[in-house]
């Protein structure tokens, strides 16, 4: 560690001699996923790697270069310096912040996990789970990880921090004749728990929830999502809606409409990356800005966007602490967590409401339509009909097709029981009144 | 470093075991809100060694090969605890040979000068219409040296090349956002993407023409596929099905996969072929070291073959078909598809529509996404078909359904065939896997159609 440390320090030194301002950003992760195939241990795996990434302000310029394993210092000073002709104008200064808030996002007890117990972790859950179904073939992964984060840059900016990482994924088939029913769920977050119950009770009742098929008619009907459904059909759009960088690209349908109440008065979102133990917090964003948490929508009104420093710069406005680091690009405006506030409603009086409708759990396909617009469109995965008040089995051969700002502008209820899904949205159930479904005849 | 790497795999007690070590120079520029956005460069290097204990695998990664004796002994420790029921790998005569890329313009040696002229031109082309609010261009070009070598004796260094290429125009008004694109793809020759006004400013038009176009009325309709979205369709209806790690476990799958049960009508071939030159697809060597080959998935409308790793092979008692490929270094080999395409036949475009009183013609994609029995995947053009002639443009619509029921349910198939090299493949979090797909165009009856 203190060797890497030397490293980077030296590459900023490096990378300062050829340039104005310098940033070192550098991830160092170890992995271990277990990895269970059709109710069987396959694979047990490890993997190490370390990203560097290097951005300098050269003649006013932004350049930009990773590596990733075996490269010297130069070679990423030189391939920064290739680049900064033909970056962004360089039009913001890095924070010269040292000091942070504490955020937990660190557990002891990640690290000392061995293989053996998540190995008997993922065949617990298994077990579990087929004691319901014997048939069902399950897949199923539990990875754990811990990644140090090291920031530092010309301006005396320093942060370093350890994350832990801890998942659970189990994916189920059933096939009956060319039937296939596929259910699934996952919990992830920084901390480790040895309790599957919570993952295995929520498989066990869309399992339940789908014991037998129902015939639905095509038409507008009312609509209950459950979190998952919420999270596969309805979040994609908003995430890319709320980017900073979107609204001032003129990309965003919330361009302009800050102030204005677009969605259900009911409707309260933020983002926040100062919650314990959750994927997306953190002390500060990959820029060095401290986290915090920032309101989205308030009781329907749009409140803010997310911002990193460059797009904050252009936009004449404040970074949000929103710059995010994905794979070998450079910070962009992103979530952390998306939190959508609970409500009062509970599931089995939105059923009750329902004479003619559908409980949408899974969502397959609905990132691929006109994102920007807020258009979602894909077929039912796992889907439930209801009738007169009473669930009565899955749907299949079934389409929904709207629009994200429709459905979020007249909500009849939220669920008052929000939970997080994959780690980085925590959401309720939503019941919304009328929703275009189309069904095979 | 053939010697290193024989050295050590020959001292490890797994009944097999392989090393991949990789080098890769990336470079990216991105266009957005109508100017540069990012351009950045990056370079990578790591490996794995994979090795075989009774049927169980272990697998570790790692950046720097300084401890390599480690992690063979960490993946030899992992497989043993992962023992599954054993198998026997197929036997293959060990392999050593060295591929080169062999590219007509090599990306990775142009100037990034000329690179920005071309697609500042390209951003110009789509700012032109009046409508157009924002620009997006995403390209990537990729050099990448793979070196395999396997504790059977093979050692193969083979250059992998890759460049991707897509245009977005969005156009707004009325407090709507509409969006069209291009997307294209090559071994990492860049004349691929060269001369493309014409085609950037055509997707303008056609992102600003949506703002007033309809939604179509959701429902059951006799579509006809573009050669795009017909590739599009058969990896994702019917390729993903043909992998074979997901039906050598799953003992009702097979009963419903069987070899030669009929899937469709006399006309419907289907296949898979590693071997065409010059596809993104393509390879000489997969990535367990077995040789690249083409297989017929259907044949005459009939269940002919499956997609294989050297594992699912051997405990379906099949060949393999050199199909299991990793992304990267950071992951073990899967089944993957390589060039997935449905072969012509002799239906003619004027043919089909001539027929259709009222139904959807669909072009070019969005996305696509498949549950091995249910599929959907979104065109990024459609049109209304009213009594055998093409009528109004509508928004993008998405098309899903059973592949049992589709794929009897083509009744024509086109003399067209066309590879859009423009995709990426995702599966078991390996995203994006340079795959090609194909198609004529194709007519399908009672094909469900929702709003995009």
């Amino acid at each position: 560690m203190k060797k890497q440390r030397e490293q980077l320090l030296r590459l900023l030194g490096s990378a300062g001699k050829k340039a104005e301002q310098a940033e070192v950003f550098a991830v160092s992760t170890e992995m271990a996923p277990v990895h269970f195939e059709a109710n069987r241990l396959k694979q047990i795996q490890s993997q190490e790697s370390t990203t560097i990434a290097l951005r300098i302000f050269r003649e006013g310029k932004v350049g930009f270069a990773v590596g990733q394993g075996a490269g010297d210092v130069e070679t990423l000073v030189d391939m920064a310096v290739q680049t900064a002709p033909f970056g962004p104008r360089a039009n913001f200064e890095f924070p010269s912040v040292k000091d942070y808030p504490r955020i937990d996002v660190f557990d002891a007890g990640v690290p000392r996990l061995t293989m053996k117990q998540m190995v008997e972790l993922g065949s617990e859950l298994i077990a579990r789970v087929r004691e319901h179904t014997p048939d069902l073939l399950c897949d199923v992964g539990v990875t754990r990880g811990i990644s140090s984060v090291y920031l530092v840059n010309s301006r005396g900016g320093e942060a370093d921090w350890e994350e832990s990482f801890f998942s659970v994924t189990l994916e189920g088939m059933l096939v009956q004749g060319t039937d296939m029913l596929l259910v699934g769920d996952s919990e992830s977050s920084c901390r480790f728990s040895s309790d599957v119950s919570p993952l295995a009770g929520r498989v066990i009742t869309q399992l339940e929830r789908a014991k037998s098929t129902a015939a639905l008619s095509p038409g507008q009907m009312p609509v209950i999502f459950t979190p998952l459904g919420v999270a596969s059909a309805l979040l994609v759009p908003l995430v890319l809606a709320f980017s900073g960088r979107a609204v001032l690209d003129g990309a965003s349908p919330l361009k302009g409409r800050l102030g204005e109440e677009v969605f259900d008065p009911k409707l309260t979102l933020w983002d926040d990356a100062t919650l314990s133990y959750r994927l997306g917090s953190c002390p500060c964003d990959g820029e060095g800005v401290p986290s915090q948490r920032i309101p989205l929508v308030s009781r329907g009104v749009v409140a803010n966007f997310l911002y990193d420093l460059l797009t904050a710069a252009l936009a004449g406005k404040k970074s949000t602490g929103s710059g995010r680091r994905m794979g070998d690009r450079l910070p962009a405006p992103g979530i952390s967590s998306l939190v959508i506030e609970e409500g009062r409603g509970q599931f089995e009086d939105m059923v009750g409401d329902i004479k003619d409708g559908l409980v949408v759990e899974q969502l397959m396909g609905g990132t691929q339509g006109n994102l920007l617009n807020g258009d979602f469109s894909g077929n039912v995965l796992l889907g439930y009909k209801v009738e007169r008040g009473n669930i009565t089995g899955r749907v299949k051969d079934t389409m929904i097709s709207g629009n994200v700002y429709q459905v979020l502008k007249e909500i009849i209820a939220i669920g008052s029981e929000a939970r997080w899904v994959d780690g980085i949205f925590r959401v309720p159930h939503l019941y919304c009144p009328r929703l275009s479904v189309a069904t095979k005849a | 470093m053939r010697d290193r790497f024989s050295r050590v795999l020959s001292q490890c007690s797994a009944d097999y075991a392989e090393i991949r070590f990789e080098q890769s120079q990336t470079t990216q520029i991105s266009y957005r809100g109508g100017k540069l956005e990012e351009v950045s460069r990056s370079y990578s290097s790591g490996g794995n060694v994979r090795a075989l204990v009774g049927g169980g695998w272990g697998f570790a990664c790692f950046n720097s090969l300084e401890r390599l004796s480690h992690y063979v002994a960490l993946a030899v420790r992992q497989a043993k605890l992962a023992k599954g029921e054993a198998f026997e790998l197929p036997r293959r005569e060990p392999v050593v040979d060295v591929v080169e890329g062999r590219v007509k313009k090599d990306a990775s040696g142009i100037p990034l000068a000329e690179k920005k002229k071309l697609f500042d031109e390209y951003n110009s082309a789509m700012l032109t219409s009046p409508d157009i609010q924002d620009s997006r261009i995403a390209y990537r070009d990729v050099r990448r040296r793979v070196i395999f070598a396997s504790s059977e004796g093979s050692y193969i260094e083979q250059e992998k090349p890759d460049l991707t290429l897509r245009l977005t125009a969005i156009a707004r008004g009325n407090g709507e956002i509409q969006q069209a694109g291009l997307s294209l793809g090559s071994v990492g020759d860049f004349s691929a993407v060269e001369n493309l006004h014409t085609a950037a400013k055509e997707i303008a038009r056609r992102a600003a023409a949506l703002l007033h176009a309809p939604q179509v009325k959701g429902g059951e309709y006799t579509v006809i596929l573009d050669p795009i979205l017909g590739g599009v369709f058969v990896h994702e209806a019917f390729g993903h099905l043909s992998e074979s790690d997901y039906v050598y476990q799953n003992e009702p799958l097979q009963q419903v996969m069987v070899l030669g049960k009929r899937f469709g009508g006399k006309h419907l071939n289907i296949v898979d072929d590693a071997t065409i030159p010059g596809l993104r697809g393509s390879y000489k060597y997969d990535d367990e070291g077995m040789p690249a080959g083409k297989t017929y998935l259907i044949r005459e409308g009939v269940l002919v073959g499956r997609l294989h790793s050297r594992e699912t092979a051997s405990r379906m008692a099949e060949e393999p078909s050199g199909n299991a490929r990793a992304i990267n270094y950071l992951f073990p080999p899967i089944v993957r598809m390589t060039n997935t395409f449905i072969e012509p036949g002799n239906a003619s475009f004027e043919e089909m529509l001539g027929e259709i009183k009222e139904g959807v013609y669909v072009r070019d994609w969005y996305g696509g996404t498949s549950s091995l029995e249910m599929f959907t995947f979104s065109a990024g053009e459609a049109y209304m078909i009213r009594n055998g002639k093409l009528a109004e443009m509508l928004r993008p619509v998405v098309l899903t359904g059973n592949v049992f029921v589709t794929l009897s349910n083509i009744d024509a198939i086109g003399s067209d065939l066309d590879m859009n090299q423009g995709g990426g493949c995702g599966k078991g979090g390996q995203s994006p896997l340079p795959v090609s797909n194909g198609s004529p165009h194709i007519r399908i009856r009672h094909c469900l159609v929702g709003g995009g």
